[in-house]
């Protein structure tokens, strides 16, 4: 099925963890936070969050700034 | 800390040694970035909130290694947000980023060329970010009433501009952060603006509680020195502050003794 993540569309398994995009992106363990449709997922539920076709996910983290 | 006889800057029941908060933007590099924040003694740091992208280099230090949250406070912003929604989002993936830590520096900007803030969307992102649980330190104009509404509503700490953001201008307009700051019970801290030492020190001679900056010290041409060098202007503005200055005279008046002269 079809996400969008972080603005750019991606092909993932039915039944997609939150953790298992996480582990695809190479971020298992960083400091992130994610929100699926502009709710956020809390990191200790990635392991049970199943994505819907159509999510529009965002993952985030700290960067330099004012 | 070498202020003499200061309490604490207190902000939302946490004490603070230093007056001085710093951001992370604009620095060369991460080990610039951590040589400056060591120099500073800046224990509050601003840090912006980004897509994690994919392809990124994953070796790449993440900032929160450097800004380590177990020995600063890290605080997030809601750069870069024009609407209120995108500055309660911000500051909603902020906190989980954090892991619960709800003290966010609320920006809404309205205007690209000035940077300035939207101040009827700062008021409401403020009410909804109150109202959610979250200890907003808030950036805003050097308004006085706006400055005061945002206390009123629960604002942890008001922060208004000395002049635009990343302009090292210096405080444009010290009669207003002069009043902001008589008016006040939360702690004001200049955010934005300065330039140089003595633009600390004269925010702090105001009495301020603090001073915000980012690019004053990312942008000298020695970063470093630049950090030690605001240090040392906010804790001789405090003192200066604390002291209390002497009465300014249009007229001389000679330090040296008139009675006992033998010419």
């Amino acid at each position: 099925m079809e996400i969008r993540v972080n603005g750019e569309q991606r092909q993932v398994d039915e039944n997609c963890t939150a953790a298992a995009l996480v582990d695809t992106m190479g971020l298992t363990g960083k400091r992130i936070a994610m929100e699926v449709n502009m709710e956020i997922v809390p990191r200790s539920t990635y392991h049970e969050f199943t994505f819907s076709p159509g999510d529009k996910i965002e993952i985030v983290h700290a960067v330099g700034g004012g | 800390m070498t202020t003499m006889n200061d309490t604490p800057l207190v902000i939302a029941g946490v004490e603070y040694q230093s007056r001085l908060l710093i951001g992370t933007g604009k620095y060369k590099d991460m080990e610039e970035t951590r040589l400056a924040l060591e120099a500073s003694e800046a224990e509050i740091i601003t840090v912006a909130v980004r897509r994690s992208n994919i392809g990124q280099n994953p070796d790449e230090p993440n900032l929160l290694e450097v800004v380590s949250p177990d020995k600063y406070t890290i605080l997030p912003n809601t750069a870069g947000c024009y609407t209120v929604d995108d500055a309660v989002r911000t500051c909603r993936l902020a906190r989980e980023l954090l892991d619960g830590h709800d003290l966010v520096k609320l920006e809404v900007l309205g205007d690209e060329k000035t940077l300035f803030p939207d101040i009827t969307a700062t008021l409401e992102a403020a009410e909804v970010l109150v109202a959610d649980g979250f200890k907003v330190m808030v950036y805003t104009n050097d308004d006085p009433l706006i400055a005061k509404r945002l206390e009123e509503i629960g604002c942890v700490a008001v922060m208004p501009l000395a002049a635009p953001i990343g302009s090292g201008l210096g405080i444009r307009n010290p009669y207003n952060i002069l009043t902001i700051v008589e008016n006040a019970n939360v702690p004001i801290i200049v955010d934005a603006g300065v330039g140089t030492a003595s633009d600390s020190a004269i925010a702090m001679e105001l009495g301020c509680d603090g001073v915000l900056m980012n690019t004053a010290i990312a942008a000298a041409q020695k970063p470093v020195m630049m950090a030690s060098a605001m240090k040392k202007a906010i804790e001789a503005g405090r003192e200066a502050f604390l002291a209390g200055r002497m009465p300014r005279k249009r007229f001389a008046s000679a330090s040296s003794p008139i009675d006992g002269t033998f010419f």
